[in-house]
């Protein structure tokens, strides 16, 4: 995997992924991240679909100086690939994702494919004394699922071993989790910004991260934004209606069969 | 130490592909050998309750199967058979791999009375990780079903789905691929409704094609001599797609290239997962069943028509 790589050392940083589109949670999250102290904030990847207008959140990040790396729907959308690689394999699941990356690609302009096509696959950056590695899936596969419920702690100690890593972020999946490894190691899952988390609330998160000293520290940090001004563009954009209930209530409709057992549970559908 | 194996270099001669253990990510147990309760008409292994030719694994064996199995970071382990559930052993072994990592069953789900699937509810409660149960059921009807599994089959492994649901528990219903697949959707449905019908709100469904050797061999067809994975079909084809690239499977009598080969010779591949750390050449004709559908065998893979 190509890394862009940084030797600047921070002690506090926000990390985002899954923007799917969400302006509103975008804007939201930098000017959140920015009051707690964020010294840089940084994006896991897969900026468009699911929401409206996907042009609109490249600015943003841009302005706002967030360092991206590139998704699995970022590199589909960039090379003009048939479908998400988003790894889903039941058909209801096939279905919704084309619908959604038919609408992104068709609304994405060609400039900001060109864009996503230059963003690097991870990211290096030194956090405190600790070596962390961002990635979108996991760091070697940008389209691997790591859940809670089905990554062993066995695994996760050999990706930082393999990847000379102390702390390992992800996204990919949109629910948060972290745990600690050994010799103060660290695994976090970002979640995702740009759709809530299977759990009930509008809220979508983030993470913040810090370094006093000795290990680095995790937070998940709940979001609220006006998620029903973002349902009203979606529905002016005629975007399935099961997108739209997941924004406004905080349960997953679709893509529910690619969950491990506890993560599918504790949702509705 | 477990390490990244390099491509094999081909001898010039040799038609098929060979694959490397790209990584461990699945470790297999085929708990209960080939000994099962049914004697199902499409079972490509040919278990039955008198195929003794692979026997149950104890404790111990998977005790340290796991044990080493953490140095090569796998992912998720799978329990197999025959029949899981008739290995006495069965519940202590996914109490242990579920201390470490995710655990699936694969089971017919007829030998599920309520004290098991009350531990099994235990179990699941004290672990983090997800314990999968993949029932297998392969009509939505109990004609359709036990025209291939046996008489009451269908009955039973609905109650013992029922059973499990009311603990908490999602399976996932599993089934060959046995109709036209024109029908897929029709046939989904019907499995919607009949799971509803037993208190299964949130049905969880896979579609797994049938695999032409053992038994369905003989029922249906074998492979024919053009259903062969050439060197030139591996081209740009994503490796990591086929098991044998990412899992291998233990027996009684050592390590297995993959769970649908396990009465082949050259795939049985040494007796711990270091020497089963090397490539393996794609000479079964089964190899093509995998080729067209990829990593068939765990959780997420499965076959289904389009909406
Ligand atoms: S298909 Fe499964 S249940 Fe049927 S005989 Fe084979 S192992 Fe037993
Ligand atoms: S049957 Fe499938 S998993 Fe087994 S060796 Fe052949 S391709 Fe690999
Ligand atoms: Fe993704």
């Amino acid at each position: 995997m190509l890394y862009a790589t940084s030797e600047q050392a921070y002690s506090r940083v926000a990390v985002f992924g899954g923007v799917y589109a969400n302006h509103r949670a975008l804007r939201a999250a930098i000017e959140d991240a920015r009051l707690r102290g964020a010294e840089a904030i940084f994006c896991l990847g897969d900026l468009g679909a699911f929401g409206p207008s996907p042009n609109r959140v490249f600015p943003l990040l841009i302005e706002s100086g967030v360092h991206s790396i590139r998704g699995n729907y970022d590199e589909s959308i960039s090379r003009g690939l048939e479908d998400c690689q988003c790894g889903y394999t039941d058909p209801r699941d096939n279905h919704f994702a084309r619908l959604s990356y038919r609408y992104t690609f068709a609304n994405t302009s060609q400039r900001w494919r060109d864009w996503m096509g230059r963003l690097p696959a991870g990211r290096r950056i030194r956090l405190g004394s600790s070596r962390l590695l961002m990635s979108h899936g996991s760091p070697r596969r940008t389209n691997e699922f790591l859940w809670e419920s089905t990554t062993p702690s066995h695994f996760l100690e050999k990706l930082c071993d393999d990847h000379d890593a102390d702390v390992i972020l992800a996204t990919h999946t949109g629910i948060p989790w972290a745990r600690r490894l050994s010799g103060d190691r660290l695994f976090a899952n970002v979640g995702a910004i740009g759709r809530p988390a299977n759990d009930g609330s509008p809220a979508v998160c983030y993470a913040m991260l810090w370094a006093d000293g000795g290990a680095v520290d995790v937070e998940s940090i709940p979001l609220h934004y006006d998620h029903e001004a973002l349902a009203m563009e979606m529905k002016a954009e005629r975007l399935p209606e099961e997108f739209i209930e997941t924004i406004l209530t905080g349960w997953w409709t679709t893509c529910n069969e690619i969950l491990p057992m506890k993560e599918r549970r504790r949702g509705r559908y | 130490m477990p390490g990244k194996t390099p491509l094999p270099v081909m001898p010039a001669r040799q038609l098929q592909p060979s694959v490397p253990l790209v990584a461990l990510d699945y470790l297999w147990f085929q708990v209960a050998g080939t000994v099962c309760n049914l004697r199902c008409a499409h079972c490509f292994i040919s278990c039955a309750p008198d195929n003794h030719n692979f026997w149950f694994l104890d404790l111990e064996t998977v005790r340290n199967y796991l044990e080493q199995s953490k140095a090569w970071g796998v992912k998720e382990y799978y329990f197999t058979g025959g029949e899981p559930f008739m290995n006495r052993d069965l519940l202590p072994m996914l109490e242990e791999a579920l201390f470490l990592g995710p655990a699936s069953v694969l089971t017919n789900g007829t030998l599920l009375p309520e004290k098991t699937v009350r531990r099994l509810a235990e179990i699941d409660a004290s672990s983090g990780f997800s314990l999968e149960l993949r029932v297998s059921i392969d009509g939505p009807t109990a004609e359709s079903n036990d025209a291939i599994r046996g008489t009451g089959c269908f009955d039973r492994a609905m109650e013992g789905i029922q059973r499990l649901v009311a603990h908490g528990l999602m399976p996932i219903l599993t089934a060959a691929q046995l109709w036209d697949p024109a029908q897929d959707l029709e046939v989904l449905d019907q499995f919607t409704d009949a799971l509803r019908k037993v208190g299964y709100d949130r049905p969880r469904i896979k579609i797994l094609p049938t695999l032409r050797l053992g038994r369905e061999a003989a029922r249906t067809r074998g492979y024919s001599d053009g259903e062969l994975v050439t060197r030139a079909m591996m081209e740009g084809y994503e490796v990591t797609q086929l098991l044998c690239s990412t899992g291998r499977v233990v027996s009684d009598r050592g390590v297995h290239v993959c769970p649908i080969l396990l009465e082949e010779p050259d795939a049985l591949l040494g007796a711990t997962l270091e020497e089963a750390d090397r490539p393996h050449t794609l000479s079964s004709r089964a190899c093509y069943t995998c080729w067209l559908h990829g990593a068939i065998c765990t959780n997420y893979g499965g076959i289904g028509q389009e909406l």
